[in-house]
């Protein structure tokens, strides 16, 4: 199953429902909310952190943790 | 303060222009203290509401919601909770930005649940018809049940809204929760919490109990009942997620109904600004080519005042000497406690001009996109993105970095920075570089164009830049402690800085600099004052052999002051100590002179120079620094008899100022930063070993 890790640079998908318990609280009161869309916005140089966007919130997150959050791909 | 006067809270996300409201509504009426018990800065002003109302208005930390992972956020929650005490808000204002309203909403929930009269302020809504956003407010007021004030905090509109909305909030008094969210979650579960106290509201037993957070005015019966809902923690973090989501649900409900963007009408200059600064070329490019601009303006910019500053203390001190009648209380004026407060205030222009630099990259939101770039590698010293501020802040002055290491929320990776922050190469080392880099390095250019005295003193600074990284890396692999490194940091839209938040911002921590570090050099310069110009007998006879000594010479009156001075010194307390350990220091090459020398700049390392001004008896006052490197120069070894000097001790000494700890107001940030004795002794002791064994190799190489 794809993660956020897994996202490609300018890629939408939808956080799943079942990843509920591996988003940290911090991240899920940014906005970081099963169901969200979100989308991967920039890989910093060295490939870690991602930047991305999710409910209209641009955040920075290290790929550990982007990698337990699990998505749902949107078809473009 | 007067009894009438509205206590208001401010509260809000980071990057929404708080303080920019806060300055608005306080101008100049500000002052900053301290949480009674913590360490976060508490920023207060005075705001005139109307005719006959003032408010005192708080600026809390920026927070995106009231469970803390930092120790800034933690006073959020403190304040909020404690509604027993003097200091309590009466009324919330709760600042958002209109881009992110959504959520920005979340932390107004939590605040409106906990049931105090609350205003919320929209801000920059200048910026609605760029973003093509549309709001309407009459809905929004009735829909979230409070006063809604839209403002643009820098274009200084609405701000009179805010004041009346205020007002009126406070009249009205009344406070009703938002969501009552947590007895949808699971009633049973909730209701027998709600049942503990008539006291208080759900959310705030609720808040005790993740928090571990309680009031003072909780009974001890209340108390042992929420402690028993601490027994299911992984039920405990269920609910709290849960929470969180059924706020956003509620949430989106509400601004379905008010809130609308056409984000075909957004421009978006954010993402083409971010395609260069987070470049893996470009945007490491620009970031060294800022370093290098404040560097060099640091250099550049800070000469004049601080030569300014420092001959008007010589003159004052001059003028004491010879304005008040000779005595102990005179030389304790002119020699101890004015070039104590000149030693403080001589490097305000440097520090100011960082902090303008660091403010400015801040306020721009320029900084995060830095974190980020820098995350990864600066992890594999152990430490964070977030270190790089801190890290460059040392460059001026390790205090202020080490009180900016508070937003990293892993306490390793903190206390990490926290411990390397002093190698980097602080403006007191500065003086002390200057003077023995002209000693030991001929003035010449190589390879046609760079100027070998400039190339070695850049090469000290990477040296610095060198050892924090290291250090950290050996800090990362030994130190066993386990705490989250959990990451996020939000990247904020690009803005033009505001002239009034930077100007404020500097002010403020050249403040913390001056009162931080300024009471404990003083001190510390009144007792060496004290060490060097007190003595046992020996020390009284000095003056008296002098003068028969050397009756026979005919010295000019100049001389042999100078001579008297120097023998004084010789044989008061400092001159003793001195001596004592110049066996330790003989390996580095140093003499009981610049042991004298080391002691004093324990205090604070820009004490070298004068120190030894003194010692090869310049006058203290003279601090004509080609008079005090002639007399060093023409210093000799009377063991070898050649240079005292010599290229081998001067890099021996340029080493051991590289690494050694020597500044005692640092110790006392750190002390007070990490709360224990622990991390300052072990760097006190691991710096100096460093130091000491680096200097041995550095002369028993060279000699």
């Amino acid at each position: 199953m794809s993660t956020i890790a897994s996202l490609n640079i300018g890629e939408l998908g939808y956080i799943s429902e079942e990843s509920l318990d591996f988003i940290p609280l911090k991240l899920l009161e940014m906005g970081c909310l099963p169901g969200a869309e979100v989308q991967l916005i920039q890989i910093a140089p060295l490939k870690d952190p991602l930047y991305i966007c999710v409910n209209g919130s641009h955040l920075a997150i290290r790929k550990e943790t982007a990698s337990k959050i699990k998505i749902l791909k949107a078809n473009i | 303060m007067s009894k009438n006067d509205i206590k208001v809270a401010l509260i809000g996300n980071p990057n929404t222009g708080k303080t920019s409201l806060f300055n608005q509504l306080t101008g100049l009426n500000q002052k900053v203290g301290n949480y009674p018990g913590v360490t976060v800065d508490k920023k207060q002003g005075t705001s005139k509401l109307s005719a006959t109302q003032n408010a005192i208005i708080t600026d809390l930390p920026g927070t995106y919601s009231i469970n803390p992972t930092s120790i800034d956020e933690s006073i959020v929650l403190k304040t909020l909770l404690k509604k027993d005490i003097k200091e309590s808000p009466d009324v919330i204002l709760v600042v958002a930005d209109i881009e992110n309203l959504k959520r920005n909403l979340l932390l107004f929930s939590q605040i409106k649940d906990l049931e105090i009269p609350t205003v919320l302020a929209i801000n920059m809504v200048d910026q609605m018809a760029k973003k093509g956003i549309t709001i309407d407010l009459s809905a929004l007021k009735k829909e979230l049940n409070t006063e809604v004030v839209l403002v643009s905090a820098r274009k200084n509109q609405g701000i009179n809204e805010v004041k009346e909305a205020i007002i009126r909030c406070h009249v009205a008094a009344k406070a009703s929760p938002l969501c009552g969210i947590n007895s949808k979650i699971d009633p049973d579960y909730f209701n027998k919490l709600k049942e503990i106290s008539p006291n208080y509201s759900l959310y705030e037993l609720w808040l005790m109990v993740t928090q571990n957070n309680y009031p003072t005015s909780i009974t001890k019966a209340e108390k042992d009942k929420l402690l028993a809902f601490k027994e299911d923690m992984s039920k405990l973090k269920k609910y709290q997620h849960k929470e969180t989501i059924y706020r956003y649900q509620e949430i989106n409900k509400i601004l379905k109904k008010t809130y609308i963007v056409d984000k075909s009408k957004a421009t978006d200059v954010r993402s083409k600004l971010d395609k260069v600064f987070t470049h893996k070329i470009f945007g490491y490019g620009i970031f060294f080519l800022i370093l290098l601009v404040i560097f060099q303006s640091i250099f550049d910019w800070a000469t004049l005042p601080m030569d300014l500053i420092d001959s008007t203390f010589a003159e004052l001190s001059d003028f004491a000497r010879n304005s008040f009648q000779p005595g102990v209380l005179t030389d304790l004026l002119a020699e101890g406690i004015i070039p104590g407060i000149g030693g403080v205030l001589i490097f305000i222009p440097q520090i100011a001009i960082l902090f303008l630099f660091i403010a400015v990259l801040e306020e721009t939101g320029y900084m995060s996109r830095v974190v980020f770039l820098m995350d990864k590698i600066m992890r594999r010293f152990g430490m964070n993105g977030k270190s790089v501020i801190p890290l460059i802040s040392g460059t001026a002055c390790a205090i202020p970095a080490i009180m900016a290491t508070r937003t990293i929320s892993s306490w390793k990776e903190r206390l990490i920075t926290i411990l390397v922050v002093p190698f980097t190469t602080c403006s007191a080392r500065l003086p002390v570089y200057a003077i023995l880099i002209a000693l030991i390095i001929p003035n010449k250019k190589i390879i046609g164009f760079l100027n070998l005295q400039g190339l070695v003193l850049l090469l000290l600074y990477v040296l610095g830049f060198a050892s924090a990284i290291i250090g950290a890396y050996i800090l990362h692999k030994t130190l066993k402690i386990n705490s989250k490194s959990f990451f996020v940091v939000e990247m904020p839209n690009y803005k033009l800085p505001s002239v009034k938040n930077v100007f404020y911002d500097v002010v403020e921590k050249t403040k913390a600099f001056v009162f931080g570090a300024g009471k404990i050099i003083l001190a510390l310069s009144i007792i060496l004052w004290f060490l060097a110009s007190n003595g046992p007998e020996s020390y009284k006879n000095a003056a008296k052999n002098i003068v028969e000594n050397l009756a026979n010479e005919n010295l000019p009156e100049d001389e042999l002051n100078q001579k008297i001075a120097s023998a004084k010194l010789e044989n008061s307390y400092i001159g003793i100590m001195g001596k004592s350990i110049e066996p330790a220091i003989k390996p580095l090459g140093y003499d009981w002179k610049i042991g004298i020398a080391l002691i004093s700049s324990f205090a604070a390392r820009e004490v070298f120079v004068g120190t030894l001004a003194t010692i090869y008896s310049v006058g203290s006052d003279d601090e004509n620094t080609t008079t005090i490197k002639e007399k060093m120069r023409s210093e000799i070894n009377t063991e070898t008899g050649k240079k005292r000097f010599n290229f081998p001790v001067g890099m021996s000494l340029l080493i051991f100022y590289a690494f050694a700890m020597q500044c005692m107001a640092t110790l006392a940030i750190v002390k007070r930063e990490t709360k224990t004795w622990k991390w300052p002794l072990i760097q006190l002791f691991g710096m100096g070993l460093l130091a000491y064994i680096a200097s041995f190799i550095t002369y028993q190489i060279l000699s």
